[in-house]
């Protein structure tokens, strides 16, 4: 019997009983569609996570005061030394390294902003002109800190979009003096409204130059350094040298931690990345259990073509062309299945992204491959009994439909 | 040609041992025309189906074209089914889903045969059984008569040498029941051997060679003189 007849034999029989086929495609379709459904939204959560890191800055390292140990007490405990601080002069060594192509140093921290009678408490962040570029943020109105000496404290000031809002309504704010804590500063610049981005609001941040920072918390430490690498192959570079000139600089100690943001990035992504598969693991069990349905009709269906198998076979069909019709069956079931799956999967899909503009919902390709395989599978395996039972069938009692 | 040696068939029923077919040796030759008759449990229908393929013998030997087909596997049967023999049964079992033409193109696509050469063939026989303009109804839109027509004309589509009719007229009246052996009757002239089991003693008369069975053993052999 060749392929194409088989294929359009069973062809027929499913056309013969068409409710028992739809049932079966519809089981088969649901669990297609829950795992297309699933996995797209459990990418769309990873792309979220992925997209909010990349607004924070890209080819980005970190520079932390202290250094976290895994386990035990660390070498700063052991020699009874508190980790040193990171000052402007080492943020400023660490553009001796080739790999590093700006620095933006941090400082935070709170005080009350004023203008007039308003008043509100605010964070404030240290920083320097770099900052923008580091930090992919962008100006609305006016200019960012002015490029210089770093050490110079000007009285300038840039403010978060709703902190303008909140102080100034739709006033001109630009050229305005406002209070901070002890000390005025002239407004230079508002930030185009952000959003959020990893938790810290733009919005509500007032920024002024680092070394300001320094005079009005009376400290000479920095919160943080963010490093950009020249381009994503010299992050590993850039890390080291931070590393490095900062070892240097603090007489051998190691107590400083650079993180990269790749790293960081990198476990988020592998997190959301078994989630996800584990999401459409959970979906697959559908298709396990339509496939348990197809064995089921399967069996009532040999039992109900009893006299049409014997038949077959007083024609001369051996049993193995008996078991490819079933199994032809099983694929054609499956294949249709999958498909109907496919198309109610992703109009699911669509209307969740609809429904949440956030998310970046879209099913993964290897999900998508994977689900179609899997009900293929499912439905050729759990065919395999059905099949057999009616290879087997005697065909003399087959024929008296016993 | 056909030939059985000692052939044997018991079934196990419960606990029970029955034997169907007692010691059976028979030799068709090709063109004969034999009516095997014989009451209900005779052994009749096994000796059909043993002679169709359909059924092991417990012990003895078949021999079909000098060949001996009792120890063929599935595969190797169901090929000599396909290629040598032709089933017509009492109750037709065409494939309702199917036209009568499928029908009767039903063995060609099990033997592999080109969409084009079946066509062809299906259409020859239409026309020679006066079915022509029924080719494309389904089984349950013809009457007994003309469905028995195309459980013949698919039985002869692949020119088996045997032929094996079980109660061909059960199921027909009288007038179409004459008919359909009329056509059966015909395909003698094409030197196909032709075997019809039947317990009505009339039809069975018809035959040139008469078996008569009884507990599962030929009691009578008679062949009609011409």
């Amino acid at each position: 019997m060749k392929l194409a007849d088989t294929f359009q034999f069973a062809y027929g029989s499913l056309r013969g009983s068409p409710t028992r086929t739809l049932l079966m495609m519809l089981a088969m379709s649901i669990g297609v569609a829950a795992v297309v459904v699933l996995t797209a939204l459990g990418e769309g959560a990873r792309r979220y996570v992925v997209n909010q890191f990349s607004t924070l800055g890209t080819n980005l390292v970190i520079v932390l005061p202290g250094r976290t140990e895994t386990a035990g007490i660390g070498p700063g405990l052991m020699s009874g030394q508190t980790p040193r601080d990171i000052t402007l002069d080492d943020a400023q060594a660490l553009l001796r390294s080739r790999a590093i192509k700006r620095i933006a140093p941090l400082t935070v921290g709170s005080a009350t902003l004023s203008r007039g009678a308003l008043n509100r408490e605010v964070v404030v962040l240290g920083s320097t002109s770099d900052l923008l570029e580091v930090r992919h943020m962008s100006i609305g109105i006016g200019k960012f800190l002015p490029a210089g000496d770093i050490n110079e404290g000007l009285s300038v000031c840039v403010l978060g979009n709703q902190m303008k809002q909140e102080l100034f309504g739709n006033e001109q704010a630009v050229g305005q003096w406002v209070r901070l804590g002890d000390r005025r500063f002239r407004i230079i610049g508002v930030l185009a409204s952000q959003g959020e981005s990893m938790g810290m609001r733009t919005d509500e941040l007032v920024i002024i130059p680092v070394a300001s920072a320094h005079q009005l918390f009376n400290t000479s430490s920095l919160f943080r350094i963010l490093v950009e690498a020249r381009s994503r192959d010299y992050i590993e570079q850039a890390k080291h040298d931070a590393e490095e000139i900062m070892v240097q600089r603090h007489s051998g100690e190691r107590d400083v931690t650079v993180i990269t943001q790749d790293a960081v990035l990198a476990t988020f992504d592998r997190i959301l990345t078994t989630l996800t598969m584990a999401v459409g693991g959970i979906a697959a069990i559908s298709l396990a259990v339509a496939g348990v349905l197809i064995m089921n009709v399967m069996l009532i269906a040999v039992a109900q073509r009893v006299k049409e198998i014997g038949l077959l076979k007083a024609l001369g069909a051996p049993g193995t062309q008996i078991r490819m019709l079933f199994f032809a069956e099983a694929a054609l079931l499956s294949t249709a299945g999958s498909v109907a799956g496919l198309v109610l999967g992703y109009a699911g899909s669509m209307i969740i992204g609809q429904i949440y503009p956030t998310l970046p919902v879209s099913p993964p390709w290897w999900a998508v491959l994977a689900a179609c395989f899997t009900a293929l599978g499912t439905g050729i395996l759990f065919s395999v009994w059905p099949a057999r039972r009616a290879a087997k069938l005697d065909p003399v009692a087959a024929l008296a439909g016993r | 040609m056909i030939e059985l040696q000692n052939v044997c068939r018991t079934f196990t029923v419960g606990d029970q041992q029955v034997t169907a077919l007692r010691d059976i040796n028979l030799r068709l030759d090709p063109g004969e025309y034999i009516s095997i008759m014989g009451p209900s449990g005779s052994g009749k229908s096994t000796m059909l189906n043993m002679l169709g393929l359909l059924d092991r013998p417990t012990s003895g030997t078949y021999l079909l074209d000098g060949g001996n087909v009792t120890d063929l596997n599935d595969e190797q049967q169901a090929r000599v089914r396909r290629e040598k023999i032709g089933f017509v049964f009492q109750s037709f079992h065409l494939v309702p889903r199917l036209t009568a033409a499928q029908n009767v193109e039903l063995p060609m696509i099990l033997a592999g045969i080109p969409v084009e050469e079946r066509k062809a063939r299906v259409q020859v026989l239409m026309q020679n059984y006066g079915l022509s303009d029924r080719a494309d109804h389904k089984p349950d839109q013809l009457s007994g008569g003309q469905r028995q027509r195309v459980a013949i004309a698919r039985a002869t589509v692949m020119n088996p040498t045997v032929l094996l009719a079980d109660e061909p007229t059960g199921n027909l009246d009288r007038t179409t029941g004459w008919e359909v052996l009329k056509l059966l009757e015909g395909l003698l002239e094409q030197g196909i051997t032709l075997v019809v089991v039947t317990h009505d003693a009339e039809i069975g008369a018809r035959a040139q060679r008469r078996i008569h069975m009884l507990d599962g053993r030929i009691v009578s052999d008679e062949q009609r003189t011409k």
